[in-house]
């Protein structure tokens, strides 16, 4: 059984068919990546998968429950957390301040004992702080723990998110563009984090990216999609070579 | 200069930073313990202003400061709370559960202002808490048989487990107990999830849901927890004004309340204490210059024997006498601060003791953002 599958998945904004008819299957443990010119709808997938948006047909899958209706606020609980491509993180909040939020999911108190904030919501709390340390050490933010997110250098925000989205402990981690404005050596060091994700922590991946280099790296298999329509699946090479993926690419 | 050394997770849960920082707060609370034997009655009773303007500053700040979420309509949550407490004392009933149940209604009708929070944002939510506001003055000067419409409705000092605190001394303390303790759990809230999840919502709503919060759930909570201590607020503010009539719940008490957290800053549970002292002192404040200046003027132009001084103090007198110039300074006031000091005076606060405690080595940049690069300015 796939981690994930998505079923024909379609959704129209007005007149635009955004995504139509995509389907795809992730398997545990692999990086599945999906490419595609600007505004081919790759982000509006991640969006339907967050279930931020309602698909206007088909059906999401995930670990073999149907999730095509769950709220949006369910999805992390379940064990999928994502990045965003225009980052957005929690800005006048400190780096550890944002990691913690995102043990939300995990949260056992109630709001009266936080009122008192009982022991056990201290117990609570100190067992986040050390789920968010494990993060904080494995992605070298050390530094940056008590300084807000605004005072922070863009390629460090972009791996403070990363790091927010590990802390849910995900099965299936969602990565928007995560080499974008980065520079060559930053890029090499989100390849690694990757790499490191899916074989150190065992956490399957789906990007979205548009550096070939890093997709060729990292990727067990791709997709690629255009105007909302799938291309071509299969292996890094074999979709890049594709006619129809070049002919998309060059504007043919 | 001084670092502090962290060798625990708790540290950084602690509500005080170390030892020297809960030193410079046990100095506080002997120092504002020590006001009543220092100062006039007078001034005991201005005093206690400071802290119910508190409380409403922390509810205040909780929503605007905290969760993002603008009300234009406080004023209605003091003025639910104190009738309540105010028709359940004139019924007889003992005070401590007579505020509890205050603070249960206005807890109630903030969660149900707080539903349509969770369709609306920005202007539009504030414009609906403006009509509840609006609605509910209507309330309070039609519904008579609670009310009394503008007749008004007189309120006793409060006698509690038959102890009296009609003294201003005595209500002083009972106000500051309720404000150190408003402080208290909405410090604890704000360390711990519920506040993260406020904060969160705050500063992207779209992340926060995708983190596993339930927007519409931490949004009302917020409505209710703001309202909850706004009729907190209430009941003492029904105590020290003695006397409710509808006006007094008004947009403009509303504002002023939104003021208070501006000006002592967003986000900040010390802005909440800092706008609370402004805004409850200004207006003594202009009243002694309204008075004072005139006269004291008058004296410097006898004794300089410069008569211009003579008429601008009275210009200065009569231009704070008219009508309304209350609420312009107020206005002014909140214009400069956005403009000038937009974290407001705990920003300036910190500023200050950063002066202090890096000198000499003080740089003006020190609060100058880093630079951070946008996604377009690197991919050029
Ligand atoms: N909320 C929305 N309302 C209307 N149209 C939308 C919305 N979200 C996306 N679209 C449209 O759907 C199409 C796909 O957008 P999407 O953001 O998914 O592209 P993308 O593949 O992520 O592109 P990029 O590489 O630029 O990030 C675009 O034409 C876009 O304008
Ligand atoms: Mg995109």
């Amino acid at each position: 059984m796939s981690l994930f599958a998505a079923e024909e998945i379609a959704i129209n904004f007005g007149g635009i068919k955004a995504v139509d008819g995509v389907s795809f299957a992730i398997e545990k443990g692999e990086v599945f990546t999906i490419i595609g010119p600007n505004g081919a709808g790759k982000t509006t997938i991640f969006n339907l998968m967050s279930r931020i948006y309602d698909p206007t047909s088909g059906r999401l899958k995930f670990e073999g429950q149907d999730i095509t209706r769950v709220a949006p606020h369910r999805i992390a609980k379940l064990g999928i957390a994502r990045t965003f491509q225009n980052i957005e993180l929690f800005e006048h909040a400190s780096l550890l301040q944002n990691l913690l939020l995102a043990r939300h999911a995990h949260k056992k108190s109630n709001f009266f004992s936080e009122l008192l904030f009982l022991p056990s919501v201290r117990r609570m709390e100190i067992e986040h702080r050390e789920a968010v340390e494990q993060v904080i050490d494995f992605l070298d933010l050390q530094q940056y723990r008590d300084t807000l997110i605004v005072n922070l250098p863009y390629g460090v925000r972009k791996v403070t998110e990363l790091a927010r989205a590990l802390c849910t402990k995900p099965k299936l981690l969602l990565l928007d563009e995560p080499s974008s404005g980065l520079n060559v050596e930053e890029t090499e060091d989100m390849a690694f984090w990757i790499q490191d994700i899916k074989n150190l922590l065992g956490i399957t991946v789906l990007m979205v990216e548009h550096d070939m280099t890093l997709v060729s790296s990292v990727s067990d298999r791709v997709l690629a999609i255009n105007y909302g329509r799938p291309l071509a699946m299969g292996t890094p090479r074999e979709v890049q070579s594709h006619p129809e993926v070049m002919r998309a690419y060059l504007g043919g | 200069m001084r670092f502090i050394f962290k060798t625990s997770y708790n540290q950084d849960i602690q509500l005080f930073r170390d030892k020297v920082d809960l030193g410079w707060y046990v100095a506080l609370v002997v120092a504002v313990l020590a006001v009543p034997f220092l100062l006039s009655d007078y001034s005991v009773g201005e005093t206690s202003w400071v802290f119910i303007y508190g409380i409403c500053g922390v509810s205040l700040m909780t929503l605007v400061g905290y969760t993002g979420l603008v009300s234009l309509g406080h004023a209605a949550f003091l003025g639910i709370g104190a009738y309540a407490h105010a028709y359940f004392l004139e019924h007889g009933m003992p005070w401590v559960p007579s505020v509890v149940l205050a603070v249960l209604i206005t807890t109630v009708c903030g969660f149900v202002v707080g539903l349509p929070a969770l369709r609306m944002t920005g202007l539009y939510l504030s414009i609906a808490t403006l009509a509840f506001a609006v609605i509910i003055q209507e309330v309070f000067s039609h519904w008579e048989s609670v009310t009394h419409g503008f007749a008004g409705m007189p309120v006793g000092p409060p006698t509690i487990f038959g102890f009296s605190f009609a003294g201003s001394r005595e209500f002083y303390y009972l106000c500051l107990f309720f404000l150190v303790l408003a402080l208290w759990v909405t410090r604890n809230l704000l360390r711990a999830p519920t506040g993260r999840a406020w904060i969160a919502i705050r500063d992207s709503e779209i992340a926060a849901q995708s983190m596993g919060v339930n927007l519409a759930i931490y949004k009302s909570m917020a409505f209710a927890y703001s309202a909850g201590l706004m009729g907190l607020a209430g009941a003492l503010f029904a105590h020290k004004i003695a006397y409710l009539a509808p006006d007094i719940f008004t947009i403009l008490l509303s504002i002023q309340f939104l003021l208070l957290v501006i000006v002592g800053g967003l986000g900040s549970l010390h802005g909440a204490v800092f706008g609370a002292i402004f805004v409850a002192l200004l207006p003594p404040l202009i009243a002694i210059l309204r008075d004072g200046l005139p006269a004291s003027f008058a004296d410097l132009s006898t004794s300089t024997g410069i008569g211009l001084f003579h008429i601008v103090g009275d210009a200065i007198g009569n231009f704070l006498k008219k009508p309304g110039v209350e609420a312009g300074i107020f206005g002014l006031i909140l214009v400069l601060v956005i403009l000038l000091e937009p974290l407001g005076m705990y920003g300036r606060w910190v500023k200050i003791r950063v002066f202090f405690s890096t000198f000499p080595l003080y740089k003006a940049d020190s609060f100058k953002r880093q630079k951070s690069y946008m996604k377009t300015e690197r991919l050029r």
